[in-house]
């Protein structure tokens, strides 16, 4: 059965899943497994509220396929230096959205704490998630994820994904 | 000139040495509002684009100063303090917008398109009572108003009558620089603001520091982006203030064994990008120049990185702590095609950037690493202690060009 056969009701828990497991492998610096979230011809985009309003196109980071999010990652285990640091994600409910196209929108709040070495812990990031989601290969995957951040306020820098 | 006594004398003669309570105190912090960013200087405050029709504003600032820049009705540019002449509220609240003309919401005091108030509420009173007295002029009354410079699109300001016109401030080869890539009507791509835990002067360095680009940022040299043993230079205007630093390919230079022959970690073998989409750059001007970044004193930077344009201003915000306002640029002409490529290659810069996010951090290891140092003196001696334009970029030359002309304009 194709996911876009679902209810909204049926697909909620699925969707819940994906963005829970999303959390974990990102706070549990899992970060190898991030790209595995997303199909091959895939949209990450990190972007603000106020850009994301006035259509302004460009993100804080922005990959138009897979192997751009493997770059990014391989790039913040290899060549980016930035202190020591973690995420914890919290995840809202999934608001099902609506399905076209063989896919399933949805767009779900989240809330990211970043704490440092030094153990100082800040509020980084609250915003929401503004997803496409199909199945592929017999999982749900994004097929595209724009992070819309609710401030255009970013402190000293943002090095793991969001 | 400056109400603020300082107590500091400057250690050294030489550009060379730099102390580090210039990056602490906070009196020198004050001054510096007053004599550099309220001084003759002009500070880049925002594109023209941000208001090309009459009534069109943006709020912005001028050092901590909050301003409003506005095009007139009679299509010129007007730039004044938002602060209401009454009670010394903001008169605009907005990033931008447009109106026909300003009403502080405090106490509805109007103001044109030129900063003048035009309006008091009440002024006459109410049933012939109150009011302001009789002998209160309108015209005695106002905020600040700043003069306004335009230039290849850019938009400077200035709250003193001494800073000479905007291409005689620049300098001839810096201006030619700015026109090289700025030579287009310019679209804004989309806008972020990074906080930075570190004095303003520390990123203006940073910026400067053509030294630093291809060590630091093991990203650049590992894809020959920009790697010291390119060719190009650094340009410093004849001031000291303001640089443009460029990165021309070298042939050979991809077998250069200089950077693995001193041990540097920047070095890496056996990185390779999955996608290197990011990196299919095209000679958009012609000239094969692939990297040039430019600095404007004070608070000024255009960066060309590949295909990725855009201007950053610089915002002092306490002796400690700054912010970056980043406007990425395309061009109005763009193809879909060069969008997309700069949109990209916008992966490059910026707070998460691939050859710019340590530049956000290293700020605050140096306001860090020297908090108990302020008498300690930072060394500032590659390629000497002049502040000379030279043909290579293993130098400090620029930053000790931003010591110049900031000595200059602070009286050490």
């Amino acid at each position: 059965m194709a996911a876009t056969d679902l209810s909204a009701a049926d697909l909620l828990p699925l969707v819940s899943q994906l963005n829970a497991e999303y959390a974990r492998a990102i706070d549990d610096d899992r970060l190898e497994d991030w790209p595995g979230f997303f199909v091959e011809r895939c949209v990450y985009k990190i972007t603000s509220a106020d850009n994301h309003r006035k259509g302004l196109p460009v993100g804080v980071i922005y990959a138009d396929s897979r192997g751009m999010l493997h770059d990014r990652v391989a790039a913040l285990r290899e060549a980016n230096i930035y202190e020591r640091q973690s995420y914890r994600h919290l995840v809202g409910l999934p608001a099902i959205r609506g399905e076209d196209d063989a896919a399933v929108r949805a767009e779900t709040p989240f809330l990211v704490v970043r704490i440092m070495r030094d153990g100082r812990m800040d509020l980084f990031a609250t915003g929401r998630y503004l997803d496409t989601l199909v199945e592929d290969a017999g999982a749900l995957r994004f097929r595209e994820r724009i992070v819309v951040c609710d401030s255009s306020r970013i402190d000293t820098l943002l090095a793991i994904p969001l | 000139m400056s109400t603020v006594d300082l107590h500091r004398a400057w250690p050294a003669p030489t550009l060379a040495r730099v102390p580090y309570w210039a990056y602490q105190d906070e009196d020198n912090y004050r001054a510096e509002l007053r004599r550099i960013f309220e001084g003759p200087v002009w500070n880049y405050v925002c594109l023209e684009a941000d208001v090309a029709r009459p009534g069109d504003y943006r709020t912005t600032f001028v050092g901590e100063m909050p301003v409003i820049v506005v095009r007139g009705a009679d299509g010129a540019i007007h730039a004044f303090e938002n602060r209401c002449a009454h009670r010394g509220a903001l008169i605009a609240l907005d990033d931008a917008g447009s109106v026909r003309r300003f009403q502080c919401v405090y106490h509805a005091w109007t103001y044109d398109l030129e900063g003048t108030l035009i309006g008091v509420a009440f002024e006459k009173g109410s049933h012939g009572r109150g009011g302001m007295p009789p002998e209160f002029c309108k015209a005695e009354h106002g905020p600040r108003k700043l003069r306004t410079a335009t230039l290849c699109g850019l938009v400077f300001a200035s709250l003193s009558g001494e800073a000479p016109a905007i291409d005689t401030y620049l300098g001839e080869d810096v201006r030619g620089r700015l026109a090289r890539v700025l030579r287009r009507p310019v679209e804004v791509l989309g806008r972020f603001t990074q906080a930075l835990p570190n004095n303003w002067k520390l990123y203006v360095e940073n910026v400067k520091d053509t030294y630093h680009a291809s060590l630091l940022h093991a990203f650049f040299a590992t894809f020959r982006v920009t790697r010291l043993t390119q060719g190009g230079g650094v340009t410093v205007s004849p001031d000291g203030g303001h640089h443009a630093s460029t990165t021309i390919d070298r042939p050979g230079d991809a077998e250069s064994a200089a950077y693995r022959e001193q041990d540097l970690r920047s070095d890496r073998d056996g990185y390779r990008l999955a996608d290197p989409s990011i990196l299919d750059a095209v000679d958009e001007f012609g000239d094969g120049i692939k990297l040039q970044i430019l600095t404007v004193f004070p608070n000024f930077v255009l960066q060309q990185i590949y295909n990725s344009l855009a201007v950053r201003q610089v915002l002092p915000r306490g002796p400690g702590a700054m912010e970056l306002h980043w406007t990425y640029l395309g061009f109005v002409d763009d193809t879909p095609e060069m969008r997309q490529r700069r949109l990209r290659q916008a992966n490059l810069v910026g707070p998460a950037g691939y050859v710019s996010m340590e530049d956000g951090c290293v700020g605050g290891f140096v306001q860090r690493g020297a908090a108990a140092a302020p008498d300690a003196l930072s060394v500032v001696n590659m390629g000497g202690d002049g502040a000379e334009s030279q043909p290579t970029r293993a130098t400090e030359a620029s930053v000790r060009g931003f010591w110049k002309a900031y000595r200059r304009y602070m009286g050490y």
